[in-house]
């Protein structure tokens, strides 16, 4: 098992012939990761690396019978895309993609979510299930083999959760970039709902930050609906209001989005959050053998 | 990007929505001969990207151009919630009879646009919400369908106005609102007051405006209105070098790679005892030019006394990144203290070329906790 990737995924690569199209689509299939064609219009024909490339989205499920997507392509043509791969019935979209305009997102989230489709991203590093597959940017070295399902909305900050982890002896079922735009695909509580349902997932690591109201409507969920345990972090307790910290949904406005609301809002409803990065992984590794 | 009340004012009069006329002016001169050109008399209003203006006395009222450059002189260079007045908005004067509230926020719970309208406008919103939510009506519009009439309808009904001609005039400004903040790629457009002449004409007294940074691409005459005075010294510089940097109040410089690494690392400052100087974000790089780069930037700061540079390695290949400091110690003067720690890809390598180098005011340490508590104490914090 593990979740929206693993050994039945069959990857298609939007944005194919793109310079970081081309290295990470052959950095996720060096990974063991079934990568069965690209996507670039106009370059139908082509190959990268052995990989098959198709004028469209339509032709690569046709003829390589792909069921997952990695967009790739830039912002000002990602919506479409986005709209493209849902089209031709794929049924997991993976958008890596940044600075894709909010309003772009606004439509793509709304016309995708009534149709069942599966959509990370954008501007998000991917999803990795250690020894499955690999899709998007995540560093599959740090990670390993296990049992904590890790979520976040940021890339390096998971990296260095996930090291923590590994050299502590704990491995993972599925990493989750969701990304850190004001408009993403899933939120967590979509994928909490995922982890809940993996056999594989023992317990879930939850990485938020600054903006927004995501971390607290995941507080009630996680009381409501989990019924394994969950470790949090929240980054961003120095923020100051009004400023944009990097990602674009990383903003306090007036008094909503502060790292503390977060905080109490998940301590309210009995998830242990870390104060940094060490501290975090400690907390899982004191839960896991508090199961054991 | 925010705009300026009067570039709002300017979106909204080419989309429609009615508001008075005025002009820029940036010297008490400019103020006079504006008044002069609008022939009655006039708001003297300060273009600040804060709120307040009226409280601190950044809008007065002149009855003559001579007045109006009085105000200009007395309003230009004050400062506002730390916002320094460099620009005037002088605008014909209005007679208020209602004060109305009108706003399109992008809601990013729903994922959809959110309308707000009510007749307890004039002040903060959130101070109405919490007095009185009821006032307030609110709907959601899908943004593959767009506005449509009977929401309109539920909106004038829901906030209780019931005059036709004021109705009348608000349904139009409701869909030209609408029309702007898609068009126009709007995070947020806000009019209040929207305001009810004594005549019965309604127009925006006031606007807030803000468009999405990713789309400024398609808008080249929004892009253009950016105050690049207003911005901090600093951040236009790093702005001009792709560097992600704000500035903070600190004393500890800080350098990493990925936005939430970089936020997680300004709370470790903090939780050190020590205050962070910055956010600086080299993003997916880290090559020698980007490490210089970032940090001139953050030398630039006079409040820096010590640096700390936390890198986590995934693409980014710390030996990499090790060769990007040295060449950057190489070719800056940096007169203060540098704790480095690397880890992930080629961590030890990394590790390795710095010791190796042996400057002496570079620090490196093995994990992220042991740095900051090093780097709060080289800047003479408590740790």
């Amino acid at each position: 098992m593990a979740i929206v990737v693993d050994r039945d995924t069959r990857l298609v690569v939007q944005g194919i012939t793109g310079r970081e199209g081309s290295f990470h689509a052959t950095r996720n299939k060096d990974y063991g990761t079934n990568v069965v064609a690209g996507v670039t219009p106009g370059k139908g024909g082509a190959d990268v690396e052995g990989i098959p490339v198709f004028d469209s989205v339509r032709e690569a499920v046709a003829e390589r019978d792909a069921n997952t997507a990695m967009v790739f392509v830039p912002a000002r043509f990602a919506a479409d895309a986005i709209f493209e791969a849902v089209d031709a019935g794929i049924e997991t979209i993976i958008c890596i993609t940044e600075g894709i305009p909010a309003h772009d997102m606004l439509r793509v989230y709304n016309w995708v979510r009534p149709r069942g489709v599966t959509l990370i991203g954008p501007n998000c590093p991917g999803v990795l299930s250690p020894g499955k597959a690999n899709v998007g940017i995540i560093p599959a070295e740090i990670f390993s083999e296990g049992g904590v399902g890790l979520v976040s909305r940021s890339g390096t900050l998971t990296y260095q959760i996930g090291h923590e982890l590994t050299q502590l002896g704990i491995g993972q079922s599925t990493i989750v970039g969701i990304g850190g735009d004001p408009v993403v695909g899933s939120s967590f509580i979509d994928i909490l709902g995922k982890f809940e349902a993996d056999p594989e997932t023992e317990l879930v690591v939850m990485v938020g930050e600054i903006g927004g109201a995501e971390e607290e409507k995941a507080a009630a969920f996680i009381a409501g609906h989990l019924t394994k345990p969950v470790v949090a972090y929240i980054a961003g307790f120095t923020a100051p209001p009004g400023k944009t910290m990097g990602h674009a949904g990383a903003i306090i406005s007036g008094s909503a989005g502060t790292a503390q609301a977060k905080k109490e809002a998940l301590e309210s409803h009995d998830v242990r959050v870390g104060t940094n990065p060490t501290e975090v992984a400690a907390l899982v590794a004191e839960t896991v053998a508090a199961r054991a | 990007m925010d705009l300026y009340e009067h570039q709002g004012k300017e979106l909204f009069r080419r989309h429609g929505i009615p508001v008075s006329e005025g002009r820029v002016a940036t010297t008490p001169q400019e103020a006079r001969s504006a008044a002069d050109s609008i022939g009655d008399e006039v708001v003297v209003k300060a273009q600040v990207l804060t709120g307040g203006r009226g409280k601190a006395g950044g809008i007065r009222l002149a009855d003559s151009p001579e007045e109006a450059r009085e105000h200009a002189e007395a309003i230009l260079g004050m400062d506002i919630n730390g916002h320094v007045v460099r620009r005037l908005w002088i605008e014909q004067a209005s007679d208020i009879g209602k004060e109305y509230y009108l706003s399109v926020t992008f809601d990013r719970g729903e994922k959809k646009p959110l309308f707000m309208l009510t007749t307890e406008g004039g002040v903060d919103i959130e101070e109405v919400a919490e007095r009185n939510a009821e006032a307030i009506a609110r709907l959601h519009v899908d943004p593959l369908v767009g506005f449509q009439p009977y929401q309109g309808r539920l909106l004038l009904f829901g906030a209780g106005i019931a005059d036709p001609s004021e109705q009348k005039q608000i349904m139009a400004i409701l869909e030209k609102l609408y029309e702007a903040f898609v068009a126009e790629d709007a995070m947020l457009c806000e009019i209040n007051p929207l305001i009810v002449e004594p005549q019965g004409r309604i127009k925006a007294l006031d606007s807030k405006f803000t468009v999405d940074d990713n789309a400024l691409y398609r808008h080249h005459d929004i892009a253009e209105m950016r105050d690049l005075e207003a911005v901090p010294a600093e951040e236009r510089a790093a702005r001009e070098k792709g560097v992600t940097y704000v500035k903070l109040d600190g004393e500890v410089g800080i350098l990493g790679n990925g936005a939430g690494l970089v936020m997680s690392t300004l709370d470790v400052i903090a939780q050190a005892g020590g205050r962070p100087a910055n956010f600086c974000d080299l993003g997916g790089g880290g090559d020698a030019e980007g490490v210089v780069d970032a940090l001139e930037v953050i030398t630039a700061d006079p409040q820096v006394r010590a640096i700390l540079f936390n890198i986590f390695g995934g693409i980014t290949r710390c030996d990499e990144v090790a060769r990007g400091i040295l060449a950057a110690l190489g070719r800056l003067e940096i007169g203060v203290p540098i704790v480095v720690r690397l880890d992930g890809t080629n961590a030890e390598e990394g590790r390795q070329l710095l010791t190796e180098a042996a400057a002496g005011n570079l620090h490196v340490e093995e994990t992220m906790l042991s740095a900051a508590r090093r780097a709060v104490e080289l800047a003479g914090g408590e740790a």
